[in-house]
């Protein structure tokens, strides 16, 4: 897969950010080309928050996506914001606590993951974004499985260390359901 | 090889400037900069620096000025608005021939604008910007590593000619997080006779001043000066030239807008239509040689802005009205997308109009 752009979308506390964050360490640490952009503004306070995490493995030529090969849409407003957006055989994450609606169109790939309620049993209910990022991992080989931890490091500030486990494990969980 | 780090291009700036021996910072926050100026409160005084966050603009950049008349490294960023404040001050260390470095990441304006990223501040920053004749070498960043790298120079570059460097970025550039190798510390290793540090009775005070009343005193200051200028615009132009050995379509971007121009090229060659792009890194000194010798060979020159179309005219002057030039641009916060270039070089080489 020579460039991936995946749009990772949501609510402001959704940890969009943070999720795209976890990515793009993940990427460099695999000597990857990347680029992270978040949507800065007013849309942050209550609206919807996105980030735009292109994984290449050649330079980049724009950090911005206009159409992403991949769709992390964490709730309804999202979908309906960038589903046509999607590239035509691209991938669509549909967080399916939130969303009770399907994809409308036939021409992408869709995954249903009820991301909010497995965080939840997995007593995290703030980590529906890494189960999330765990499903991405599993179907789409932008970054590898392996090592994922490091990659955590970088992200989970020093001062939450003790959040690191929870975050694995909540990846893992996104890594190995089915749906 | 130094260590890839991931960091925004604000961040970036910071740690760059940190390393370029730049220990005073003078700043006023404003979006979309402000994790520079967090950067460097959060920094600067644990290296023994002063990080200052002056009452107004307008006060920081005054500020700038005192401490480079004593020859240290100093700077401060900013956005548009913020940058319009500075203004009098800029003039002033021109005037006064000292070096400081001033960062300005782009928003939408004018006026207050708007905080999305923007180009619009073009003129200000390679006309002038403030009163009376001066420039400032102006370098134009267009990815992370760039906003490292380029700051650094601009340190260097300032000292050297002993004048303001200014990087002119953009929100996007400042909020996107990149792999960077950071550069190298480095000790300022220019000498500054000039600087005022006192003189422990044991030379001729020095006198830093913008303020020549004798007419024929200050032309000859302003002369002077501009036979420096004329010496930067022969020696420290700076672009990047992208397939542009065959290229009948030459686009000029720079910052973000260089970046959408490169998935343009890359379209474009794939239909195969020759396009290439000039790429200024430094606006001032403007690349003219390069674009005038382009103009021997391509069929029209595109110049993609995020404003209303300001570089444009430098194209043109550059080019000496051999081709036509075109404009690809979006404003208000809006970035060109790159099927918006695409689709402009297509129809020109539809021989629409």
């Amino acid at each position: 897969m020579a460039v991936t752009q995946i749009l990772i979308a949501g609510f402001g506390g959704q940890g969009v950010l943070f999720a795209g964050k976890f990515l793009a360490y993940k990427a460099l640490m695999e000597e990857k080309q990347l680029s992270w952009l978040p949507s800065y503004g007013p849309e942050m306070r209550g609206g919807t928050a996105n980030c735009s995490v292109t994984i290449s493995d050649e330079p980049i030529g724009s950090p911005i996506i206009t159409n992403p090969d991949i769709l992390i849409a964490m709730n309804l407003p999202s979908l309906e914001k960038f589903e046509n957006t999607v590239v035509p055989g691209g991938v669509i994450f549909v967080e399916s606590t939130l969303i009770e609606r399907k994809v409308k169109r036939d021409d992408v790939t869709v995954y249903y993951l009820p991301a909010t309620k497995i965080a939840q049993e997995l007593g995290a209910p703030g980590l529906a974004n890494m189960v999330m990022t765990g499903k991405l991992i599993r179907e789409c080989p932008v970054v590898s499985h392996d090592h994922l931890e490091d990659a955590l490091r970088k992200v989970v500030s020093s001062r939450h260390a003790d959040l690191l486990d929870i975050n694995l494990k909540a990846i893992e969980t996104g890594y190995s359901v089915n749906g | 090889m130094a260590e890839k780090v991931l960091m925004k291009g604000n961040e970036a700036i910071a740690e760059a400037a940190l390393r370029a021996g730049c220990r005073h910072y003078f700043g006023y926050p404003i979006t979309p900069q402000t994790e520079l100026t967090a950067y460097m409160a959060k920094r600067l005084p644990k290296m023994g620096g002063v990080f200052l966050q002056a009452e107004s603009e307008i006060a920081a950049i005054n500020m700038v000025y005192g401490v480079a008349s004593t020859g240290k490294r100093v700077m401060t960023s900013s956005s548009s608005p913020g940058i319009s404040l500075k203004q009098e001050g800029i003039s002033y260390i021109a005037g006064a021939d000292l070096p400081a470095l001033i960062i300005n990441v782009q928003r939408g304006g004018p006026g207050l604008g708007g905080i999305q990223p923007s180009q619009s501040d073009y003129f200000q920053a390679t006309k002038g910007g403030g009163h009376g004749d001066y420039h400032l070498i102006v370098l134009t960043p267009s990815s992370v590593q760039e906003m490292a790298d380029l700051t650094a120079l601009a340190f260097d570059l300032g000292d050297k000619y002993r004048m303001p460097a200014m990087i002119l970025a953009d929100g996007t550039l400042g909020q996107t997080m990149e792999p960077v190798v950071l550069p190298e510390e480095h000790v300022n290793v220019v000498e500054k006779p000039w600087a005022v540090t006192g003189t422990k009775m044991a030379r001729e005070h020095n006198v830093v001043n913008s303020l020549y009343l004798v007419p024929e005193i200050l032309e000859k200051t302003n002369n002077d000066r501009f036979e420096r200028y004329k010496y930067i615009e022969e020696h420290e132009v700076r672009y990047e030239s992208y397939m542009m050995d065959d290229a009948d379509y030459c686009i000029v971007a720079f910052g973000i807008a260089a970046r959408v121009s490169r998935n343009a090229v890359t379209a474009l060659r794939k239909k195969g239509i020759r396009a290439g792009m000039i790429r200024p890194i430094t606006v001032w000194p403007f690349p003219k040689k390069v674009i005038r010798e382009a103009a021997d060979h391509v069929k029209a020159f595109v110049s993609v802005e995020l404003s209303m179309g300001q570089m444009i005219e430098d194209v043109k002057l550059a080019e000496e009205c051999i081709r036509p030039v075109y404009l690809c641009q979006r404003s208000g916060g809006i970035i060109p997308s790159p099927q918006e270039v695409t689709e402009l070089v297509e129809k020109l080489e539809g021989g629409a109009e």
